[in-house]
């Protein structure tokens, strides 16, 4: 067999394999999709989403959590995206680039690695014990906060070195200060990119459970939140308890949970896409 | 120290530039006079535009800079640590190898120099980017379309726009490092035909590496070879009847 025949077939089933590949991924997915759908949609209306919980399935709705996980969203990301983008604006634009900064650099993105349930303790012993802020919305969202900052933190400095040096280079030679440069040059052409990583980090806070078990929020809360101090559920919280239960019922209702959960997902999702958009319109490039 | 008052728009005296341990200029001495066009020359690496760059202190963001001796612009010493860099980069404009608008409008670009001061009055920011561009022989080109991306001109518009954009901020200076080595012919001699004009107003210190470039647009030369000044003087007498034997060897196309 001659080389060149040899490097076709190579190719042939590299371009298989890949195909395979990226089918058993889609394939997963909407096998698990129609299974939700199948079993959740029917149970979802309007009592659904406006109910507190209760003993009996039929009567149970996700109101609570649902407010709990809008809450969660809202905070995290009053909290952590000024805290994040802040941090990778000083790590790129402002450190010197020291041994203490590479070592800092290596740290920040091994936390992104650690279990998320790492963080609840670290939460437990800080927000929810020390600060004292006891099982609340407030203990929940600095918590989630400290897990998804590292991926704020390199998604916003990562973007931040994609900008041209060229560009700071026009800037500073006008006679811009360096925050000027940031905010007028630096900041616009990378948002997009910023957001993004925003977006995919956020979607991750409000799909977690193990963290906020371990600080403490309830399965079953039977009051809407509405205050940052109080006591929350959230969707994934209320998804599991519901699974563990023993009656059909719950598991139905944990399958439209998910649905709405998703759905919640995907619309802020669809906002951040938007907000990149329209940023990106608005440079020129 | 007293500074010597002298006629001289700039001047430096024994400069030297490192960067960490090595030494990229040595001793430069060099007194330039108002409203004339000074070119630099040499081959790659030589230190001429770490010696352009030093003018309006771009080298200071380079990690392992660090500079003896003095420059002065207007008699005042630029390194002194009084010296607010802002205001001395609004004195002293730059004009890059490559063309480097910022992804904004046309208009955006030339009036950015004015809003980081703090100047957003639509009249005052209208006349002076219909002013900039004129000067910059663009405003023809461009008058329909200042709400346009500047990306979307040709390499030597956006060239001319980056000349507008310094102008905007009126400096007595401008600096050019290598501005027409990315543009066609044509758009080259446009932005040489610029520098003409632009020469009775500001003092121009030009890096080339075109030398014919540099006897055309320049009344004053500098040779850098490795890091020294290995001559300065009148533009036809370099080229014409060089001193030092390195100079002619470089003019004559024998290096570089």
């Amino acid at each position: 067999m001659n080389n060149s025949l040899k490097n076709k077939i190579t190719d042939q089933v590299f371009k298989y394999f890949a195909i395979l590949s990226t089918m058993f991924g889609l394939v997963v997915l909407a096998i698990f999709l129609a299974d939700i759908l199948n079993q959740g949609l029917s149970r979802i209306d309007w009592s659904f989403i406006t109910s507190l919980p209760s003993r009996f399935p039929e009567k149970s709705g996700i109101l609570t959590a649902l407010t709990g996980t809008v809450w969660i969203f809202v905070l995290t990301a009053l909290i952590s995206i000024p805290i994040g983008v802040a941090a990778g604006i000083y790590l790129e634009e402002y450190g010197k680039k020291t041994r203490l900064a590479n070592i800092l650099e290596i740290n920040i993105a091994n936390l992104a690695g650690v279990p998320s349930i790492i963080y609840g303790i670290l939460g437990l012993e800080i927000f929810v014990r020390t600060m004292g802020l006891g099982g609340s919305l407030l203990a929940g969202s600095f918590t989630l906060s400290l897990l998804i900052l590292p991926i704020i933190i390199v998604a916003t400095r990562e973007s931040i070195r994609a900008v041209p040096k060229t560009i700071k280079e026009a800037s500073f030679a006008l006679g811009a200060t360096k925050w000027q440069t940031i905010w007028s040059q630096i900041l616009p052409a990378s948002a997009g990119n910023i957001i993004t990583g925003i977006i995919l980090a956020l979607s991750r806070a409000i799909g977690e459970t193990a963290p906020l078990i371990v600080i403490g929020a309830l399965a079953y809360v039977p009051f809407v939140a509405t205050s940052p101090m109080d006591e929350f559920s959230v969707l994934p919280m209320q998804i599991f308890n519901w699974i563990s239960r023993p009656q059909k019922g719950f598991i139905i209702n944990a399958a439209s949970a998910i649905i709405v959960l998703l759905v919640f997902v995907f619309i802020m999702n669809g906002i951040a896409v938007y907000f990149r958009y329209r940023t990106q319109k608005k440079m020129k490039w | 120290m007293e500074e010597k008052k002298n006629k001289y728009k700039i001047e430096t005296r024994n400069i030297s530039v490192y960067y960490d341990h090595k030494k990229v200029l040595t001793n430069v001495s060099i007194q330039i006079e108002p409203n004339s066009v000074t070119a630099f020359i040499g081959p790659s690496g030589c230190g001429k535009s770490t010696f352009l760059r030093l003018f309006n202190r771009m080298n200071d963001y380079i990690e392992g800079f660090r500079k003896e001796g003095d420059v002065f612009i207007d008699n005042k010493n630029i390194y002194n640590k009084r010296t607010n860099v802002e205001e001395l980069r609004k004195a002293v404009g730059m004009v890059f190898q490559k063309p480097n608008p910022f992804p904004k409008s046309i208009y955006e670009n030339v009036a950015y120099g004015l809003r980081i001061q703090g100047i957003n009055k639509k009249n005052t920011l209208d006349e002076v980017v219909e002013k900039s561009l004129k000067k910059a022989v663009l405003w023809d080109e461009v008058k329909d379309d200042l709400k346009n991306p500047a990306l979307a001109l040709s390499g030597g518009q956006q060239q001319r726009l980056c000349i507008a954009r310094a102008l905007a901020v009126e400096p007595s200076v401008i600096l050019m490092d290598e501005p027409a080595s990315a543009l066609d012919p044509i758009s080259t001699s446009k932005i040489e035909d610029l520098i003409h004009e632009l020469k009775k107003k500001y003092t121009i210190l030009i890096v080339t590496h075109n030398m014919h470039q540099a006897g055309r647009v320049s009344e004053n030369t500098g040779f850098f070879y490795l890091g020294e000044l290995v001559e300065f003087g009148n533009t036809k007498q370099i080229f014409t009847n060089p001193a030092n034997e390195k100079t002619e060897n470089y003019i004559t196309g024998r290096f570089g």
